[in-house]
Parts: structure tokens; C-alpha cells; sequence
């Protein structure tokens, strides 16, 4: 049992709705209890979608339960089909029912529908939304187009061909992401044959395997889905997630040479504007601001990269909730000589981020209320979405326009470079002080201070040892409180590091100083 | 304005359903619950799906420290590997030393808890008994496979009720979660009427649990608490039968109703309650206009559709066309059944589909439904006012009768505003 303030990902029949509700033509017939159905708002409320999800639910209750559940199932499979005549079926079960073993598939299979149908079996007590969207996009490519022969690749004469994966209803901008690659991929004159599961029909997946490659856009979904394509029909897929302008580079020259084509032709020339915003005298202020990082593997990894080598950040802590990407994840963190956070426990990367008292958080919504709560700024940068997630405007995170866009993104949060000064120098002025927020925003924040001993769950064991015995003279702590609140969570650690490191117990102005200088080296 | 109305209730004729019923379930409850009773912590029994609803339902008033969480069941727990009472005092543990400030704790029963036959009601002997005095440990269910969305309130209410002292003094206790804007303007209704002392279940605090017994008279404010009527009723309370205070007729039958338990006269009431009556009636007028005349089509969801369908028809001259509801309990609703407007369909229970043909054929001005059918039927070119609204805003009373039909006439005041 664990405990739960908030949930990263919910559980994976969620993910099979995702899959489902991308796709057009295809139905899925849910066994769930009454109330299951509050997942259709995720769909119509958050994304704002204009149709319902393909989705019957059975809506059993306790009086069903000592009755006929199957038979209910049976009833609401076939009048699913009657109504919406999908083209393919998918069934399955959540949580509760998984429970009460009705086996969804083989009652499906007694009706002998028309269709081609397809069982998922997605165990609810142990994986998540992610993985039960992988498993569902891989059991319905491995459905329908496992019977299809397998072609040559790239015929001669021919435009080289390929299919883009992974995007998915609900998706953090997929819908944006998809276009912005889209784009890429025509400029460097390759064809997109099928982009699924959003917007494909089954008909559309039992061709997956003609086009000449993949493009695995998320992996988190898609992974299962092209490595099968690549056992199968022998169609290699890309590697590399194009977020970020030296990702994108990477993705140009991978593709260009899984289609044989100029990678010149995918560069973003005019439009790729961070390389030289970056660079630019303004974004000088940028240089080596605390950033924490948080969010599925795909986007935490990529924003860690970007952070570090394409605007100067410091990482100074990376993590996922994305339990099937752990080891990529360490490995990406060790390139930053920090220690991934592998987690889905909302509480410590509360209490992670509370330890390395970051100036920037790029995480998911939960990190958005943490990073408020502590005074921290914050840009969203993956899944879990809210409302917001899902602007009016083109707003990928992809591509060329993807890099422009977190560059815009990652900084608006942040106090201006000129303002930064003007509050170290006249940090007391009545009207224009450290508490205000930048004046770009116009929301009034206050600050929380971040406590001198961070919640005792919080610390690691022996830094909380050594707290024990590290205290502030009162003088240093209001010279501390000069130090402008965006800088002054470093500036603390920074002292009480330097301290620890000489045994000093009792932290005065002298050692304020000391570390500053030691520190500015 | 008023339409013909009809006094026989029991020959109303409804349609009753079954099929997908697309509805939250009862755990949806502890969104508006959590809030009101500032000491109390909400920890739901279940799985991540459970979890997923909470903080999706929740979703737009999303805190940065609720208090609700969710213990979340895994296939540990299932396997026996690991004694899910031991897991459940363990989180319980964790969760207590967090938050110091909690009094009181609800262990919340879902679909899975209920499946695999999770005693919460032992659970939570035990569990009151490590943290007594500092923590009280109850329980209901909230699960889909028992409870219809304010299901959920009526089970946690009537879980309060063996809690509650028992008290020989005459008191008039006011039942169902209210805004606290609308239970200040009821404190001072009731002490105006001389009708008192007056109680409210739930408390603001877990600490001010009223008493109960033979004394008590209780009115209920929300229409969906069955169970609690019950569990009052077997304490010796007594319900004083009246409509809902909704709109002005419904506040004024309601404060009618408990003054003359009191035994005031009704004459002397009216008098009493005139300057918010005639406050009230000014300031829905202009609402009322906006409304006279416009077709409105419920889904079944919060059981608050019947007294909603009535203020709407009577006071604002709406014609319903079908009024919804999970379920119908004639006695606690003959006031309001009396009340409808005759040429209205009664349905109980759903089909989700079947009904949202018969909305689509009806074409009403306004459809009330849930969030997972709202934007979907303006899409097709349908008004909608979202119901769970109705539980989050302040509602009751004479001084929110105009704010309730506003509720209604800004759907369509936004398709009027917004050039096509």
C-alpha cells in the first residue's frame, strides 16, 4: 500500500483510453464499476475535446455483482459495436473488474463480431498509464498488422517513406509536436505515410509496416509498438527525441541517414533563433542558475540536456516518475555528477526539491504547486497535463520551434537580467524589493523562506546529522536575508557547505564572506 | 407564471433506466467535504484509479496540500504477500505524524476495497484506538459499486451520526454540507424566527459534533441523504418535512416548515422573513427574464435536479423537459414532486446513450450534465450548464436564489455574447 497525495500517471486502462480516443474507427469496451466513467472529463474537460472517447463502460454495481457480470459486459459489447460500428474493438478491463475475472477477451470473442477485436490485459495493482498506452499501441499494431506481407523497403523512384509514433489523445502538446516533426520531415523530402496512434484508423495500422522507417516521437508509448515493427517487417526506427536544438540536430542527421537524404536539408536556418538568444549579452544573468528537473524520462532527460549545454543552467537535480526509463535516467544524470530521483511518490520530490533549494523547477503540474509553495519559479515541461497544457496557441516542444519555444518558456518565469541588478543594489526600496515578483508577472508572490532544516523526511541521513551541530549567528542570518531571495537559497547552502567542509559550528558574517569568496572562484 | 402543477405525486409517471450510467461515483464527495470540515482528513481505501478520480475531479481547485490522499491497494497487498492491515496502520502512521493538525480521519471504502473485503470498519476500531485521543478514525464507503456521487456525503454524514452525543435538549439540527456564507445567513434567519438552538451536520470543526435524541428535529438541506435520515431517525431525531431551500418559494416552505416545529405561526414568519423574500424576488427578477420560457433537459447526477427543476419552472418560468436523476426517493422529495410542473418526464436511473438521443431529438435552450458530456454537446450545438458546479457554489438560500439562476441564464448569456 502506498500513500498518495497526488498520482503522477493513473492507471494504465487510462492509457489504453488514450490510445483509443487519438484513433478514429476503433471502439473500446471497458469492464468498470459505476464512476469509472470520470475519465471521459480528462478528455473533454482538460484537452477540451469535442467528442466524447470511444468508450463504453459497463457501469456495474454491488446488485450486479451477485448477478450475471458477464453477461452485462456481453450486452454492452454488442450494442457498442451496433451503435458505433468501429472497425476494431478493444476490451478490457479496470481495476475493479480485473477483480472479479470476467475475462473481457473471451466473452468478446463467444459474440463473434465482425471485427477484428482485440484483449488487453493491463494489470491495474502493478503499472501505470504509460505503460498500459505502450501496451495497447503494441497489442493493436501486433493485431492488425500481423498478418500483413512484408514489402521492400524504398522502392526505387520512390520519395522515402516513414511513419511517426507515439503520439496519443491527452499527450503533453503532442498535437503540436506532431505537426512541428511533420514539417521537419517534408522539408527533408521524406513522406509521412501514418502518424498513430493520433488520428490513424486501424485500417491505417495494419500498414504500418510498408513505410521505410519509424520515428518514435515518445518512447514512454511507442517503444514496444517500433521495436516489434523492426522484428517484423525490418523497419528500423529513430532513436533520438528532437527536443532541443542539439537533439533536433542529432534527430536531422539520424534520419537523413535511415533515408538516404542530405541532413542539410533539415536544418532550421532563420527560424532556429535560442542558439544565438542563448548567447546573446542579455541572457548572461542565466549562467549557472539551480535548476531541478522533474517529469516523465523522455522530457526530464531532454530538459536536463537543454538546461546544461543550451542555456548554462546548473542541473542540480533530475528525476522521473517513469519507472520503465530508471536506467536512462541515471545515466543522464551522471553526466550533471548528480543522483537521479526515481520516483512516484509526490512527497519526496517535494522534499528533494526542498533540499537542493533550486532559482528555477521545470517539472510537471505537481511540481508547479511545490515550486509555489516554496517561492520557486517554474515551467511546466511534461505530463501530468492540466488545462493549461493545452494552449490555443502552436506551442511544440519539438523541432526547430520546439527549441524557440522552451527558450520563451524556461525564461518568462524568471526575474529579468536589468531587474536582478537593480534589486542587489538597492535591495530596500520601499516600492521595488525583494519580495516583489518579477514585473513581468503580475501576481504578487511572497516568498517562503526555505527553512535552515529543510522537513526532517527530507534530508538525507547524514546531512541531517550535520545540521545538528551548524548554526547561524543572528548577525549573519540578517546579512543572509540581504542577499536578494532569488540567490539567497544558494548563497545559504553554499555557506553551510562551506562550513561543514571546515568544521565551522557557528556560521557568523566572517564566514559569510569567506564562503562567498571561496564560492566566486 | 407559475405552471400547473400536479399534488397527486405517486401516479407521476418515470421512466426508469438501465444502462451505462455516466456519473461519478461517491468518493467524488471528499472534493467539497475536505474543505468543509477544516480537521478532518479524507484517506481513500483503493487504486490508482481512485486516486486518479479525486485529483482529476478535483482538478480545478486544485491545493497544494489537500486533505485527502489515497492508500493505494498494489499486488502485494492482493497476493497476502503483505498484511493489508499492517500496510494501512503503517500509511495511517505516516500520514498522522505529517499532519498534526488532523482530528478527525475517514478511511474511505472503494470499488477494490469493497471486492476484496477490506474491514475498514475494523480498521478503523483499531486505528482510532493507537491514535485516541488525538485522532478520531471512521468510515463509509464512497465506492461507484454503492454510491452515485453525493451518495458519497450521505455515506460519510450518516458515518458521523453514531458519533454523536446523545442530548435530551430540544435543538433543530440542519443536515448536509453547506457553503459557510449560507450557514452564517441561517444562524441568523433561525434567531431572528426565535426557532433554536440551531446545529449543522456537517460541523465546521470535528470537535463541535452536535448531540442527538429524542429532542433533535432535523431539516434537511440537501435532498441526497437517505441514509443519514435514517441513522438519525434510529437515534430518536425527527425530520421536519419540507422542500428544499432553494429559491425563494423552497427557502421560505423550508424555513416554514422547521419555524413551525417551533411552533410559530406562519402568518408571524412570513412577516419576519419579508425584507429577504422581497430582496430576493428584486434581484432574481432580472434573471428570471433572461430564463422565462427557455427549455432545460436533465441528466441524472447530483439527485439536486428535482428542486433545481422546480425553482427553475416556478420562479423562473423554464420548462423542463426531462428531469434526470440517479435515483428518486419519493418520501424525501414529496414536497418537491408536488411542486413539478405535470408535463415534465421523470427518469431514474441511465442510459446514457438513449438519453443523450432523447436530449439531442429534444433539442433543449439548456442541458444540465456532467463534465464528461458538456463540451461534447456544445459541440453539437447544445447549452450546458456542468452540474458539479452546483455542489461547489453557494446555492442555498434566499440571499443566493438569484446567483443560482444566474448559474444558468450565463450559458446562455455567453452563446448570446460570443458573435457566431
Amino acid at each position: 500500500m502506498q500513500l498518495t497525495l497526488w498520482t503522477y500517471e493513473g492507471p494504465p486502462h487510462i492509457g489504453a483510453m488514450r490510445v483509443a480516443t487519438a484513433m478514429r474507427d476503433l471502439h473500446y469496451v471497458l469492464h468498470a464499476p459505476q464512476g469509472d466513467t470520470y475519465a471521459d472529463l480528462l478528455f473533454t474537460m482538460i484537452e477540451r475535446r469535442d467528442r466524447r472517447p470511444p468508450v463504453t463502460y459497463t457501469t456495474f454495481q454491488a446488485r450486479d455483482l451477485g448477478g450475471d457480470t458477464a453477461e452485462l459486459f456481453k450486452t454492452a459489447a454488442r450494442d457498442a459495436y451496433e451503435r458505433f460500428r468501429p472497425t476494431a474493438m478493444i476490451v478490457g478491463a479496470s481495476c475493479t473488474a480485473e477483480l472479479i475475472q470476467d475475462d473481457p477477451g473471451g466473452l468478446a470473442r463467444t459474440l463473434g463480431l465482425p471485427i477484428p477485436v482485440v484483449a488487453l490485459e493491463l494489470p491495474a495493482y502493478q503499472k501505470k498509464e504509460n505503460w498500459g498506452a505502450a501496451e495497447t499501441f503494441y497489442r493493436l499494431v501486433r493485431g492488425l498488422a500481423g498478418g500483413a506481407p512484408v514489402v521492400p523497403a524504398r522502392a526505387a523512384g520512390r520519395a522515402p517513406t516513414c511513419n511517426i509514433l507515439g503520439p496519443t489523445a491527452l499527450g503533453f502538446r503532442h498535437r503540436d509536436d506532431v505537426a512541428e516533426i511533420s514539417a521537419l520531415l517534408r522539408k527533408m523530402g521524406i513522406d509521412v505515410s501514418i502518424v498513430a496512434p493520433l488520428g490513424a484508423s486501424p485500417a491505417d495500422l495494419v500498414k504500418l509496416g510498408e513505410a521505410d522507417f519509424n520515428v518514435v516521437l515518445y518512447p514512454e508509448i511507442a517503444l514496444p509498438a517500433a521495436q516489434w515493427l523492426e522484428r517484423k517487417f525490418g523497419r528500423p526506427y529513430t532513436r533520438t527525441v528532437p527536443i532541443g536544438r542539439l537533439a533536433t540536430a542529432e534527430f536531422v542527421t539520424e534520419v537523413a541517414a535511415l533515408a538516404g537524404v542530405d541532413p542539410a536539408l533539415g536544418q532550421g536556418g532563420d527560424a532556429a533563433r535560442s542558439e544565438w538568444y542563448a548567447k546573446s549579452v542579455d541572457s548572461g544573468y542565466l549562467t549557472g542558475k539551480r535548476v531541478f528537473v522533474f517529469g516523465d524520462a523522455t522530457h526530464a532527460i531532454a530538459a536536463a540536456r537543454i538546461a546544461a549545454e543550451e542555456i548554462g543552467f546548473d542541473v542540480v537535480g533530475l528525476g522521473t516518475y517513469s519507472r520503465e526509463f530508471a536506467r536512462e535516467t541515471r545515466a543522464a544524470a551522471q553526466r550533471y555528477g548528480i543522483e537521479a530521483l526515481i520516483t512516484d511518490d509526490y512527497l519526496d520530490v517535494e522534499a528533494a526539491i526542498a533540499a537542493a533549494q533550486p532559482e528555477l523547477v521545470l517539472g510537471t503540474q505537481m511540481e508547479r504547486h511545490i515550486a509555489k509553495r516554496l517561492g520557486v519559479p517554474c515551467a511546466v515541461i511534461s505530463a501530468p497535463v492540466h488545462v493549461q497544457d493545452f494552449p490555443a496557441r502552436y506551442s511544440p516542444q519539438m523541432g526547430h520551434e520546439g527549441a524557440n519555444v522552451l527558450f520563451d518558456t524556461w525564461i518568462h518565469p524568471l526575474m529579468m537580467g536589468l531587474e536582478e541588478h537593480l534589486l542587489a543594489m538597492f535591495r530596500e526600496d520601499f516600492e521595488f524589493n525583494d519580495r516583489a515578483a518579477p514585473s513581468h508577472l503580475g501576481a504578487k508572490a511572497a516568498p517562503i523562506e526555505f527553512a535552515a532544516k529543510p522537513v526532517a523526511s527530507a534530508v538525507p541521513p547524514q546531512s541531517a546529522a550535520n545540521d545538528a551541530i551548524l548554526a547561524w549567528a543572528s548577525e549573519a542570518e540578517l546579512e543572509l536575508k540581504k542577499i536578494p531571495f532569488f540567490v539567497r537559497g544558494k548563497a545559504r547552502r553554499n555557506c553551510e557547505s562551506y562550513a561543514r567542509e571546515r568544521g565551522v559550528r557557528l556560521i557568523t558574517v566572517e564566514t559569510l564572506y569567506d564562503a562567498k569568496a571561496h564560492f566566486s572562484r | 407564471m407559475t405552471p400547473e402543477t400536479r399534488t397527486e405525486t405517486a401516479d407521476f409517471e418515470v421512466l426508469r433506466e438501465r444502462g451505462q450510467r455516466e456519473v461519478f461515483c461517491g468518493l467524488t464527495g471528499i472534493v467539497w467535504l475536505h474543505r468543509k470540515i477544516q480537521d478532518a482528513f479524507f484517506l481513500v481505501v483503493g487504486s490508482r484509479t481512485c486516486a486518479h478520480l479525486v485529483q482529476s475531479a478535483a482538478g480545478v481547485m486544485i491545493f497544494a496540500e489537500p486533505r485527502f490522499a489515497t492508500a493505494i491497494i498494489d499486488e502485494r497487498d492482493l497476493a497476502g504477500l503483505a498484511d493489508a492491515n499492517e500496510e494501512l496502520d503503517r500509511v495511517v502512521g505516516r500520514l498522522l505524524e505529517r499532519r498534526s493538525d488532523i482530528k478527525m480521519l475517514f478511511l474511505v471504502g472503494s470499488c477494490p476495497s469493497e471486492v476484496i473485503k477490506l474491514d475498514l470498519g475494523r480498521a478503523a476500531q483499531r486505528l482510532s484506538r493507537i491514535h485516541s485521543p488525538r485522532v478520531r478514525v471512521l468510515n463509509y464507503s464512497g465506492s461507484g459499486i454503492e454510491t452515485t456521487f453525493t451518495q458519497g456525503e450521505d455515506a460519510c454524514l450518516a458515518s458521523l451520526v453514531p458519533e454523536m452525543a446523545a442530548s435530551d435538549a430540544k435543538e433543530l439540527l440542519v443536515v448536509g454540507a453547506l457553503a459557510d456564507v449560507v450557514e452564517d445567513q441561517f444562524r441568523r434567519l433561525f434567531a431572528r424566527l426565535g426557532v433554536g438552538p440551531v446545529r449543522f451536520l456537517p460541523p465546521r470543526q470535528s470537535g463541535d459534533l452536535p448531540g442527538v435524541g429524542p429532542g433533535t428535529r432535523f431539516i434537511l438541506a440537501q435532498p441526497f441523504l437517505a441514509d443519514t435520515v435514517v441513522a438519525l431517525e434510529r437515534r430518536g431525531a425527527a425530520r421536519i418535512a419540507a422542500p428544499f431551500p432553494f429559491g425563494v418559494e423552497g427557502t421560505t416552505g423550508w424555513f416554514q416548515a422547521a419555524a413551525a416545529a417551533w411552533g410559530k405561526a406562519p402568518a408571524d414568519v412570513t412577516r419576519e422573513l419579508a425584507p429577504e423574500i422581497a430582496r430576493a424576488k428584486a434581484a432574481l427578477a432580472p434573471k428570471a427574464a433572461a430564463l422565462a420560457g427557455k427549455t432545460i433537459f436533465f441528466f441524472p447526477d447530483s439527485q439536486l435536479e428535482i428542486p433545481l427543476a422546480r425553482f427553475l419552472a416556478r420562479e423562473t418560468g423554464m420548462r423542463p423537459l426531462e428531469i434526470g436523476t440517479p435515483y428518486l426517493h419519493r418520501a424525501l422529495l414529496a414536497e418537491e414532486l408536488a411542486l413539478l410542473p405535470a408535463d415534465a418526464t421523470l427518469s431514474e436511473g441511465q442510459d446514457v446513450e438513449r438519453q443523450l438521443d432523447r436530449a439531442r431529438a429534444a433539442r433543449p435552450d439548456l442541458t444540465v450534465c456532467g463534465l464528461g458530456l458538456a463540451n461534447p454537446l456544445e459541440a453539437e450545438g447544445l447549452a450546458t450548464k456542468w452540474s458539479i458546479e452546483l455542489l461547489f457554489a453557494p446555492i442555498h438560500g434566499y440571499d443566493q436564489a438569484a446567483d443560482l439562476a444566474e448559474l444558468f441564464r450565463r450559458p446562455l448569456e455567453r452563446r448570446r455574447r460570443l458573435a457566431a
